[in-house]
């Protein structure tokens, strides 16, 4: 038993005949190709596998691919301008100059979680920015560089928006 | 950029997915395996049960410190005839998809007949006990002593002795990327391809050729993308058989990767260890002796750091201190759970616990402060090196470098452990109790024998480092470029590393115990160096001057004191490319290559302090500042050392405070998803603060440096178990600190006052 799908995933429609219970985590990886999008635990606490669904983060491992269906979906790899790896996305860019990684797996769930929040992060405390990251498992940073990575790019946010600014999300 | 390529990213044309049937008993015996309607269903291509391998599956052997006898504890890569831990492979399903594969998983039917299971180590070594292994006569695997000194005339004289039962809970490294590969068989080559291999790509190499008696030439092990090792991941498990000997069985394409279930349940525990310690001091806390029996529960069976642990452990149970005599007694014991290795800071996490907190329920007793009774015991500067009178397999302890009493001062005033002590005076809600802990430990790094490098000007001028290292997520490839950058004399930014591929690269043994950047680094370091004396002399054949006036810079090479005589890089790989076609030589390109050989460890040590305030009400714990001091010799990358040891220091707090591998009576893992089993957020650890010293340089390799992997994480569940002792005014025998043991060391508290 299959149904089609249709996905929007960073501005491409993927249609496919899929099974009903093909998690929406599979069907970004193995059917989009897209596998910047990671699962570390299949029930969706640790956060890695975290896109954009309309806009808003959510657990790609704890929906199907035919829940999706007709619904637009950013992932990781939208990211950098043209998927290149010189002209970062500026949350990219801050978790790169503050070493906010190690071994990079649980990277693009944090990011996912983390490009709608950056505006509401301007001046935040660091106590904030971990709140705002508690949702998210690192097993190599101990944290400390991301809630620094997190930080810059809300002050470059700032700088480049104001305060108060147009403060809609990016994109 | 999600560009890089993890074990679960990488496919092949026409591949099929491998899943493992588990057993659901942590003691049963297999009356019966009908895997019929499981082969039937369509999509599957391969069943496999124990009868199907050859003589029943190979044992899995150990590759470091194995004991006569313990072989008889070895696991084979699907149980035969019994099982022994909940999880424990009994079939391996092939199919189209995952989901047809675990589809056909749980068609498989097993006749089991439950036993009583062995859970607790110490009921194991009863006399009366069943047996995990029926055909062995004892639950303990592999056994070590060590002794020296008169411990009963230190016990004697002593004016106070102290004893306890100290332990530590198991829990595990777990990795966020769990444990994956790939295999493929290309019948026209014959070579076997293994992608996903971590940490010891050349060790593993040899031991699966020699288990699926391949020849090792035809086998080529690749590492992909490493999403976290921490010492679990890259051992030799039944995955890594099973799912090679299925790519051969079928000539197809063959991944397999396991869910976050099963790995909490597959993949090496660590850490369960119960000591009996006791400690005999003078009346002016002069330590006497130390006397500690201890067994570590490593599970159903020996997998491959065979003695590791426990030998880990009694090896640097006795930290930075002089012992007039000491004496430990080691037994690895098998139980019915599952199977252990190393975990960062292996061994020592637990002993450092046992040894810190034994300080300080002597210092209490004695009314002296813990940082003086420390300061009274230190081994001094004069002393080293200084032979402990431990071993590790063989080999003394000797620390061969080391100013332990500077450490400890600079890291008391780094910390402010005047004013935290006042602080800890001050009058405070009632509910909120304060404390300080502090721990003082020494580490061992850089184990196993030699590195690999080659070092190559490829054509172009850019410069190519092989090394025979691995990497594990933690920044190598950063530390290796920088490290051959400097010994060669050109840019960080043109030079390249490559690693993890047993093809590209001769030989190496890879990334554990601290180790890539001291063998791995020292190696690149010397191979580098042989290639700057080649390029210099080349350049001076080329520019008419003797190599002694070359100088490099960056990519131009240029004569000093008439720099209008020059070349780059580039220009020098031509001319000595044309030169060498000219002279027909055989010679290959520029390129020179280093086995770095080093027998000894070395043995960095630190300080950790902190200062908590434990909330009476709910049993919470907040870290209100925390101190790792720790001497590297060398920093080679300040930034990647830093974020290593606070890296290292948040698994410590999550082994502190949260983590356990808990078990019902049944033996079933309780904490089987990352619902039971809590590893920190962002709201659980506190900011590191974090002092790197270069105060003692190891003279073991020419850089000077120490491994930076485990001081991190080596020393947090004692000091965290000091500071609560000392907010509570009780002594904190076992981890974790979860509220409900709070709360319960809350009550104690409560009643003694």
């Amino acid at each position: 038993m299959t149904r089609t799908v249709a996905v929007t995933i960073n501005g491409a429609t993927f249609e496919r005949e899929v099974e009903p219970r093909l998690l929406l985590s599979d069907f970004i990886r193995h059917e989009a190709k897209l596998t910047g999008t990671h699962v570390g635990c299949e029930h969706g606490v640790c956060g890695a596998c975290t896109v954009q669904l309309d806009g808003t983060p959510v657990r790609s491992c704890l929906m199907f691919a035919v829940q999706a269906s007709g619904h637009s979906i950013r992932t990781v790899e939208a990211m950098a301008d043209g998927g290149s790896e010189t002209r970062l996305h500026p949350l990219q860019q801050a978790f790169h100059e503050e070493h906010a990684l190690q071994c990079g797996f649980c990277t693009p769930g944090f990011l996912m979680s983390l490009e709608p929040l950056i505006p509401a992060l301007v001046g935040a405390s660091d106590d904030e920015i971990r709140e705002a990251i508690a949702g998210n498992l690192c097993r190599c940073t101990g944290y400390q560089n991301i809630v620094s990575a997190v930080r810059l790019a809300a002050k470059r946010f700032d700088a480049q928006h104001g305060t108060n600014g147009s403060a809609t999300g990016p994109e | 950029m999600g560009s890089a390529t993890f074990a679960d990213d990488f496919r092949r044309p026409g591949m099929l997915h491998a899943t493992i049937l588990r057993s659901p008993f942590a003691s049963a015996r297999i009356d019966g395996i009908n895997a019929e309607q499981a082969r039937a269903l369509a999509g599957v291509m391969l069943v496999l049960t124990a009868d199907d391998l050859p003589g029943g599956g190979p044992a899995i052997p150990m590759r470091l410190f194995s004991q006569p006898g313990m072989e008889e504890y070895l696991q084979r890569p699907l149980a035969r005839a019994k099982v022994r831990y909940v999880g424990e492979p009994v079939a391996v399903v092939v199919a189209e998809s995952r989901y047809v594969a675990e589809d056909a998983a749980e068609l498989i039917e097993v006749d089991y007949e439950p036993f009583e299971p062995i859970l607790d180590p110490l009921v194991a070594l009863d006399a009366g006990a069943p047996r995990v292994h029926e055909h062995t006569d004892s639950n303990v695997a592999g056994a070590i002593v060590i002794s020296n000194g008169d411990l009963d005339d230190a016990f004697d004289r002593a004016a106070l002795v102290v004893e306890e039962r100290i332990s530590c809970q198991r829990h595990a490294a777990v990795p966020l990327e769990t444990r994956g590969l790939a295999a493929e068989h290309d019948p026209a080559t014959g070579e076997l391809t293994v992608w996903g291999t971590a940490k010891l790509p050349h060790v593993n190499r040899r031991i699966l050729a020699q288990l699926l008696n391949w020849p090792a030439e035809r086998l080529r092990l690749v590492e992909l993308a490493v999403g976290g090792g921490f010492g679990a991941r890259g051992e030799v498990y039944p995955e890594d058989y099973l799912v090679p000997y299925c790519a051969i069985a079928l000539g197809r394409a063959i991944t397999w990767s396991e869910d976050r279930g099963e790995h909490l349940q597959a993949t090496n525990h660590s850490r369960e260890q119960v000591h009996d310690v006791a400690l005999a001091l003078s009346e002016d806390g002069t330590f006497l002796g130390l006397r500690d029996s201890f067994v570590n529960n490593t599970g159903a069976y020996v997998r491959t750091h065979g003695m590791v642990v426990p030998g880990m452990s009694a090896a640097l149970l006795p930290g930075p201190y002089v012992w007039g005599a000491y004496h430990c007694e080691a037994r690895q014991v098998v139980t019915n759970k599952t199977p252990g290795g190393t975990y960062r800071a292996p061994g020592r996490y637990e002993v450092n616990l046992v040894r810190e907190r034994i300080i300080d329920i002597a210092a209490r007793k004695l009314g002296i402060d813990p940082i003086e009774i420390r300061r009274r015991n230190l081994i001094q500067p004069e002393q080293i090196p200084y032979a402990s009178g431990a071993h590790t397999d063989g080999n003394p302890v000797i620390y061969e470098c080391g100013d332990f009493p500077l450490l400890l001062e600079k890291a008391c005033e780094r910390f402010g452990y005047e004013d935290a002590v006042r602080w800890r005076r001050e009058a405070v809600k009632r509910e909120q109790r304060r404390g300080i802990g502090v721990s003082y430990f020494v580490e061992k790094a850089g184990i196993g024998d030699y590195e690999y490098a080659r070092v190559e000007l490829a054509r172009g001028g850019r410069v190519v480092v092989h090394s025979g290292a691995a990497s594990v997520g933690q920044g190598v490839d950063t530390v290796l470029a920088q490290i051959c950058a400097d010994a060669l004399g050109v840019l960080y930014e043109d030079v390249e590393v490559r690693h993890g591929d047993t093809r590209a690269t001769p030989d190496g043994m890879g990334a554990f115990g601290s180790r890539a950047t001291m063998l791995g680094g020292a190696a690149v370091s010397q191979a580098a160096a042989c290639l700057r004396e080649r390029i210099l002399e080349l350049a001076g054949r080329e520019l008419e001057a003797d190599a002694a006036d070359v100088e490099l810079d960056g990519d131009r090479l240029a004569v000093r004191g008439a720099e209008e005589r020059s070349l780059s890089l580039a220009e020098l790989t031509e001319r000595a490319a044309a030169a060498e076609a000219q002279a027909g030589s055989n010679e290959p390109g520029l390129s020179e290559e280093a086995w770095f050989q080093c027998r000894d460890m070395s043995f960095p040590y630190g300080v950790q302090l902190a200062a908590v305030e434990v909330d009476e009400e709910t049993g919470s714990i907040d870290v209100v500042r925390y101190l790792v001091a720790y001497d590297i010799g060398r920093a080679v990358n300040p930034m990647l050392v830093h974020a290593q040891l606070v890296g290292g220091a948040a698994q410590g707090f999550g082994g502190a405070l949260l983590e356990e591998l808990s078990y019902d009576g049944d033996g079933n893992l309780v904490s089987s998803s990352f619902m039971e089993y809590l590893m920190p957020t962002a709201t659980d650890v506190p900011d590191v603060d974090i002092l790197v010293t270069e105060d003692a340089p190891t003279p073991l390799n020419r850089l000077g440096a120490k491994g930076a992997g485990e001081g991190g994480a080596a020393a947090v569940g004692a000091t965290l178990a000091n500071a609560v002792s000392d907010a509570l005014g009780v002594e904190v025998t076992r981890l974790p600190l979860s509220p409900s043991h709070v709360a319960e060391l809350v009550r104690q508290s409560t009643a003694t006052q």
